[in-house]
């Protein structure tokens, strides 16, 4: 492992702009992040470099069936790789506190933590990110009594982090901070337990690691880096994410609701954007 | 082995040349390939005065040289335009040879009917012939945000070999919406068009024949790949039928096919996979469950469906649920 990339991985623990930009300049490309896990076989040799940048030294337990993570194995489009995380209630009636979701080889590995609020009622997550070679893919869960525990799956994928995902980019600079909200009964949810949001928010999130052919310079990064989704002012969730997360970020999640209030969402993007919005509880839907 | 005509003859029939072995003289007058193993690249002729070379319905790869798509070459008094350079130096340089074989005219005009590298990758052997390279004004753009990505993930997928000489060339010449070049006695038409295929397709119509050369707005066979809107696709088929001609050289296909049946296909591949997308999408179908089952009644006929298809279906779904 170089020097360099442990300057990654330690300014990404803050997951700011700053610190990427930073963790960007200090790569000048991933090569080296990347080489430990180029093989078919998995490899925990990154994360264990990794984990105490992230977590210092407190204790990492194997799941014990508390949380899970699926992913496809082979990613269709590395760009855009469908994660899904669930928590067993029974094994945390409470809840969780935090998710942090973990792309080993990605040059900023943190894709994202997300912040539960009390009574949030989260036991089903998913999202979709970039990867950027095969990797694991590990989600850790904080439980309300500060306890860590950690589930990982492997994708293989490549150039998920460094090609453009950007398909249309005229629209994409059109449509960019727009959102959209769908409410999923219990019934038609996808536990078909509780009922269910589906967040999505028009943005390039551009990774920042496509280099200028001109000038050979990285392309300056640019995506959402703060979410927060209340309802009310109660939180649900909150996001601190990095460059990891797709282009037009997408969230979907199950949800203890209360009361009758709207769900309102907050997004700021590293250029300073902000983002909000707000749509009334559909009440046929709870 | 495969006996070559000589120039006299290739007017009216294929310039074949044996690429990867030494042309020799025989048999009284005849070409002859050297090596039975060599790839041959046939550069014929579909209409009075314009040429098409038909790519294998593969990925790019060592083996192929990277000729997967199809190429044109249309041949005015003057002067003759290309259409797209081939996915290596490599093959670049054997297109030169097979347009050479058929006319000395200057290339007045390389065409880039869009970015991808399949299509692009050859570019630097035609600016060396003195072409003047024209491209949708998006295509500049393109080229810039994904040029260095392009060369360095493909060159894991060619080897260093086949990358050898490979350069981001964008065009100088631009189309904004439509553009007419003339090669002297001969003049084509050029349509930007907005995205579908990508957000930087340009077609080629060459009035005196009625010959339409698509570029990737057309797959035949090959499984059409999705790199710019789906529903911008789609929207702008009727107007891309409505084109008057006779025939069409798709981007990857058959060198020639029959106007505007040649879409028939693609357009039944489409419409079935955002039919099987929007139902799931307003079923509330997860992204990750939708592309196990989208578009896949439409296997039938199509190469490389498994390769590109889940990748299809995933961006389709993520631009559909938009709607
Ligand atoms: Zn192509
Ligand atoms: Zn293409």
């Amino acid at each position: 492992m170089s020097d360099s990339s442990h300057i990654v991985r330690r300014t990404t623990l803050r997951n700011t702009a700053a610190a990427l930009l930073l963790a960007v300049a200090a790569i000048g490309g991933f090569a080296s992040l990347t080489r430990a896990e180029t093989a078919d076989a998995p490899s925990n040799e990154t994360w264990n470099s990794l984990k105490t940048d992230v977590f210092a030294n407190r204790p990492i337990k194997d799941n014990e069936g508390l949380i899970s993570i699926e992913a496809p194995r082979r990613a269709q489009d590395a760009a855009l790789v469908p994660v899904d995380i669930r928590i067993d209630p029974a094994k945390a009636p409470n809840g969780v506190k935090a998710i942090t979701l973990i792309i080993d080889v990605n040059p900023s590995p943190v894709a994202a933590t997300f912040k539960f609020g009390d009574n949030s009622g989260v036991t089903h997550f998913s999202t979709r990110v970039r990867v950027n070679d095969y990797s694991f893919v590990r989600a850790i869960a904080e439980t309300q009594d500060g306890q860590l525990y950690m589930t990982e799956t492997f994708v293989k994928a490549s150039g998920g982090c460094s090609a453009p995902a950007v398909k249309n980019q005229d629209e994409a600079k059109a449509t960019m901070g727009q959102m959209k909200l769908r409410q999923f009964a219990a019934k038609d949810s996808i536990d078909g337990r509780s009922p269910e949001l589906q967040l999505m928010i028009r943005h390039p999130n551009n990774s920042g690691l496509q280099r200028d052919p001109q000038t050979q310079l990285f392309i300056p990064p640019h995506f959402i880096h703060e979410l927060s989704v209340m309802q009310g002012d109660r939180k649900i969730f909150s996001m601190e994410s990095g460059i990891s997360i797709s282009e037009d970020p997408n969230f979907r999640f199950n949800y203890h609701p209360d009361g009758k209030n709207p769900i309102r969402v907050e997004a700021t993007d590293t250029d300073g954007n902000k983002f909000q919005d707000q749509w009334p509880l559909e009440t046929a839907k709870l | 082995m495969t006996i070559l005509l000589g120039r006299r003859h290739v007017i009216q029939g294929f310039a074949c040349i044996g690429v990867t072995a030494a042309m020799l003289p025989c048999c009284g007058g005849y070409w002859m390939r050297a090596s039975a193993a060599a790839r041959d690249f046939s550069l014929g002729e579909i209409a009075d005065g314009i040429y098409a070379f038909a790519g294998v319905y593969e990925l790019m790869a060592p083996a192929n040289q990277g000729a997967i798509c199809n190429l044109g070459l249309i041949v005015g008094n003057d002067a003759v335009a290309l259409i797209d350079s081939g996915g290596s130096i490599k093959e670049g340089q054997e297109f030169l040879a097979a347009v050479r074989w058929i006319t000395a005219k200057p290339i007045r005009y390389l065409i880039n009917t869009h970015m991808h590298p399949d299509h692009i990758f050859g570019n630097a052997v035609f600016r060396e012939a003195g072409a003047t390279i024209v491209g949708h004004h998006n295509l500049p753009r393109a080229l810039e945000a994904r040029g260095s990505y392009y060369l360095q993930s493909y060159r894991e997928q060619l080897g260093d070999e086949l990358m050898k000489g490979i350069e981001i060339i964008p065009p100088t010449v631009l189309v904004d919406d439509r553009l007419e070049l003339d090669l002297g006695g001969r003049s084509l038409e050029l349509r930007a068009w907005k995205p579908a295929h990508t957000d930087n397709d340009l077609t080629v119509f060459d009035k005196a024949t009625r010959t339409l050369f698509a570029g990737d707005l057309v797959f035949m066979s090959h499984l059409p790949t999705l790199d710019g809107s789906l529903l911008g696709w789609m929207r702008q088929m009727s107007e891309l039928a409505a084109v008057d001609a006779a025939r069409v050289v798709p981007g990857h296909g058959p060198a020639s096919a029959g106007w505007p049946d040649a879409l028939q296909p693609e357009q039944h591949y489409f419409e079935l996979l955002a039919a099987d997308l929007r139902k799931s999408i307003a079923a509330g179908v997860p992204l990750s469950e939708a592309v196990k089952t989208a578009g896949q009644s439409a296997r039938d006929g199509w190469s490389l469906f498994d390769e590109f298809n889940g990748r299809n279906a995933t961006a389709g779904y993520a631009e559909l649920e938009w709607e």
